[in-house]
């Protein structure tokens, strides 16, 4: 089959999902061995490059870092002479293993829609990605529906059972959409909404309603306090439970959003209804309101040059992420796509080019600050004492066309391996 | 090898052809010259065809080419304007050999599409070079990162549905250009051209491969045909004129059968897209029972027959590299497809298949040699070797004295994603190294 991506990533833009991520806490299985990664070139992150480092892995963790760290005898080590070390790459917007199943586009409101339901964790793409160095990914929904639902992340322990792909007690995520996504699905249908006002009344509408159902539940409860045996529980109802933990701050929300004046409408609305914004997604015209985005710490996924595939993506700049980044702006280079997911460094890489990123931030733009996007950030996304041992070894400099990732290990653990024969993975069986 | 020179004379004698005028060139006619000579100076050339020249010197004067050498060795013509490019990299301008610059501005918004007719599988009467729109938003930002020419192609959806050109990335209107209309017409049988697959509640013809190969198949006949009953007319005709006859009645003109002749008569390449090695051997097979010459594109999943398609004897457009292998093949499967093929003897070029994002071709051409393709050939396969290919590498794909001076000048390695250019000429020009989205980041830095 032709491969277009112009067209094909509308498809994609059009249509996607998410679940809850605080579910299927299997604890993933201990490393076996300790590690010892030496003689690489470690690039940290948050700390600098180490010309001649080590990394010393314990139960999963990054146990030491340095020049010279102490790791017992019995210790595997892999000698990465000549290569470079990162972290694993986050990709902070995919929609792979969802099997087609990113959106409940029979109604602009879905927040109940749980992705972990849909969840396809024997999907190859998780491979493909992996075998790009990317460690941990953020599973949304797609944008037919102004709320889309709930996002999982995911570690691509490819191989492993479902539960164990899930990364374990990560912050749940809602994934709302604006502008022509929503508007196109239902506009086409002639239901509401088919313009932007439609569709913020529509997100407005759901949010009073999210507010009356925890008034509720608030009458309720304190009648209940109170000793009041004949209470009666109002009904539970799936839709407003998931919006009412929007409203309590208890789901961070991902917004895919295109234009400048949908970010700052979308951001009167978090104010108006006293949630927070953790992102927005997409986010090409950030560069038109760094400074706003940066007094809210709203962080931007984004993509590194894509543009003009429809009319909000006509204003995108290659520079979006720098000139953003510049202002104050947590920025992450997303993939949003089964394809460029399979190399995000590259994407990482313009940044270099188009506005001067510096290494160190040009990295950060698929590990910490996608990390942060996600929640996890104080588990992955750097090279650190405590985090855990998500790390890709690099044939090559990573921040260029040429370099590809020789080992993937997560969690301590080796999950790709370039040289090994096959698939190159270590945990899968053929068949599986 | 069957190569694919692409003919620059009129390709038919048949009177009813001339007068369609269905091949014209207009590489030299119209354009603009270059005012004063530049001269390059210092920079570390890329020449393709000798090498590289550290410490060297470009001269363009005319439009074209006139000097490469060592800094030393080239003398400097009188009132040219000298360009310090040391510790620059100076190669020649980049081709893209399939896009579809200039038939869309923003891919949702269907008014600015004319990329393909959908209303029938056979369509070679479709001319992308009638929809070209020179002005497009999308081409000087392609040619800010060096991209200097480009073949224009119909998307994919149809077996046939039209024929190529190939355009260079500067010039006042769209016939400057449009360098060759027609150049080319695309075969796809990937299978995707099936519109009318999935179920028994489908009654139009074709909805399988069987029913497109049928079709392809008859509309080249038809087009024999039609040949036919031309040469008869013309015989009968010229046969009136010596015994001074009444003129006989001329046949009835069919322009899709008009438009494949110059295909069925080997005199242009068909470019013959297919995926799998069923689909590819079906294609080939088609092709050589009507005589048909041509290149091969995409061939993304055949790896099982790769001594085949060397054993062809063609050239291969390849990939996109970044098509995903199918679930039961190895993550780097389609990444490795150009160095498989090479090793083999195939001549190799890389597309973009895209219009926004041509300006990445380069970055292909590199990642490319992470599995396997020697960088030189990676570098070949975006310039010299699709030159060859689409029959112009007697003005462009190499820093060689007489070319069309299209060369860009960057501040490193031209296949390195972080590579940025500096500046681009377009037959000697320097092209103003600005877009749409230039202006609005200056807009917005201020």
């Amino acid at each position: 089959m032709r491969l277009l991506r112009e067209a094909s990533r509308l498809v994609l833009l059009a249509i996607t999902l998410a679940g809850s991520a605080a579910v299927g806490q299997t604890s993933p299985p201990a490393a076996r061995h300790d590690v010892v990664i030496k003689n690489a070139i470690v690039m940290t992150v948050t700390h600098g490059n180490i010309k001649n480092g080590a990394i010393y892995i314990k139960d999963g963790k990054i146990a030491a870092v340095g020049e010279n760290v102490n790791a017992p005898a019995g210790a595997t080590v892999i000698d990465a002479s000549g290569k470079y070390v990162t972290p694993g790459i986050v990709d902070s917007h995919s929609h792979i293993a969802l099997d087609d199943d990113v959106n409940e586009a029979t109604s602009p409101i879905t927040p109940h829609m749980m992705m972990k339901d849909a969840f396809d964790y024997q999907d190859k793409a998780i491979y493909r990605a992996l075998a790009g160095g990317v460690t941990t990914s953020l599973l949304l929904h797609g944008s037919a529906n102004m709320i889309g639902g709930q996002a999982i992340v995911i570690k691509h322990k490819y191989g492993l059972s479902r539960d164990e792909l899930l990364f374990p007690n990560a912050p749940r995520s809602i994934k709302f959409a604006s502008g022509e996504n929503p508007k196109r699905v239902y506009g086409n249908r002639d239901q509401l909404p088919s313009t932007r006002m439609g569709n913020f009344a529509v997100q407005r509408e759901a949010l009073v309603q999210a507010q009356d159902y925890m008034r509720e539940w608030d009458a309720y409860n304190e009648k209940v306090k109170r000793g009041d045996k004949d209470a009666s529980a109002p009904k539970r109802d799936l839709k407003m439970e998931a919006l009412a933990d929007v409203l309590r701050g208890k789901l961070m929300v991902q917004i895919h959003c295109y234009r400048a004046d949908e970010f700052l409408t979308e951001i009167a609305m978090a104010h108006e209804f006293g949630y927070k914004i953790r992102a927005f997604h997409h986010a090409l015209e950030a560069y038109k309101v760094p400074e706003k985005l940066a007094s809210e710490n709203i962080a931007i996924a984004t993509f590194a040059d894509w543009w003009g595939y429809k009319q909000e993506a006509w204003d995108a700049i290659p520079w979006n992420a720098v000139m953003s980044m510049r202002k104050g702006v947590r920025v992450a280079i997303k993939s949003d796509s089964e394809d460029y997911t399979r190399r995000l460094n590259q994407e990482a890489a313009k940044t270099m080019r188009y506005g001067g990123a510096t290494e160190e931030e040009a990295l950060k733009m698929i590990t910490l600050n996608p990390a942060w996007i996600v929640g996890v950030d104080d588990r992955v996304g750097s090279i650190e004492v405590g985090k855990d041992a998500d790390l890709v070894i690099w044939e090559g400099y990573p921040l260029s066309s040429y370099s590809v990732p020789e080992k993937v290990l997560i969690d301590g653990d080796v999950y790709f391996d370039r040289a090994l024969p096959g698939l190159g993975m270590t945990h899968y069986r053929e068949g599986q | 090898m069957r190569r694919s020179a692409i003919s620059h004379q009129p390709s038919v004698k048949c009177r009813f052809l001339a007068a369609i005028g269905m091949t014209v060139l207009f590489g030299t006619l119209t354009l603009a010259a270059q005012d004063k000579p530049i001269v390059l100076k210092g920079g570390k050339l890329l020449t393709i065809t000798h090498g590289v020249i550290e410490n060297g010197t470009v001269v363009l004067q005319g439009g074209k080419i006139t000097a490469v050498g060592s800094a030393g060795s080239v003398s400097v013509p009188s009132g040219a304007q000298i360009v310090d490019v040391i510790g620059m990299t100076v190669y020649p301008g980049l081709i893209d050999s399939e896009t579809s610059l200039g038939l869309t501005e923003i891919s949702a918004e269907e008014m600015t599409n004319d990329l393909i007719e959908k209303s029938d599988e056979i369509m070679p009467h479709m001319h992308t070079a009638e929809a070209f729109h020179a002005e497009s938003t999308l081409i000087p930002v392609a040619r800010m990162n060096g991209i200097t020419n480009a073949v224009v192609a119909p998307s994919s959806g149809d077996t046939l549905p039209g024929q190529d050109s190939f355009i260079q990335l500067d010039g006042a209107s769209a016939s400057e250009m449009l360098l060759i209309r027609d150049l080319a017409m695309p075969l796809n049988f990937t299978g995707d051209e099936r519109r009318n697959k999935g179920g028994f509640d489908k009654h139009k013809f074709p909805s399988t491969r069987m029913g497109l190969a049928a079709q392809l198949r008859q509309a080249f006949l038809d087009a024999q045909d039609y040949k036919s009953k031309w040469t008869d007319y013309d015989r009968k005709k010229s046969d009136a004129a010596r015994d001074k006859k009444p003129e006989p009645s001329a046949p009835k003109r069919d322009l899709k059968l008009e438009a494949l002749l110059p295909y069925l008569e080997g005199k242009k390449t068909i470019v013959l897209a297919a995926e799998g090695p069923s689909d590819l051997e079906t294609a080939v097979s088609l092709a050589n029972e009507f005589k048909l010459k041509f290149v091969l594109n995409h061939i993304s999943h055949s790896q099982p027959v790769l001594d085949y398609v060397a054993s062809l004897k063609v050239p291969v457009i390849v990939g996109p590299i970044y098509e995903a292998p199918k679930d039961d093949e190895r993550y780097d499967t389609v990444y490795s497809l150009p160095a498989q093929l090479y090793k083999r003897g195939v001549k190799i070029v890389f597309a973009s298949y895209a219009a926004h994002n041509v300006r990445n071709l380069p970055d292909e051409a590199g990642y490319a040699t992470a599995f396997g393709l020697p960088y030189d050939e990676a570098l070949k396969a975006i310039t010299l070797n699709a030159a060859e290919i689409w029959g112009v590498a007697d003005k462009l794909g190499s820093l060689d004295v007489g070319k069309t001076a299209n060369v860009v000048v960057a501040n490193g390695d031209p296949l390195d994603v972080k590579t940025d250019v500096k500046q681009v000429y377009i037959e000697g020009r320097a092209v103003p190294m600005t877009s749409r989205q230039v202006w609005l980041r200056d807009q917005y830095s201020k």
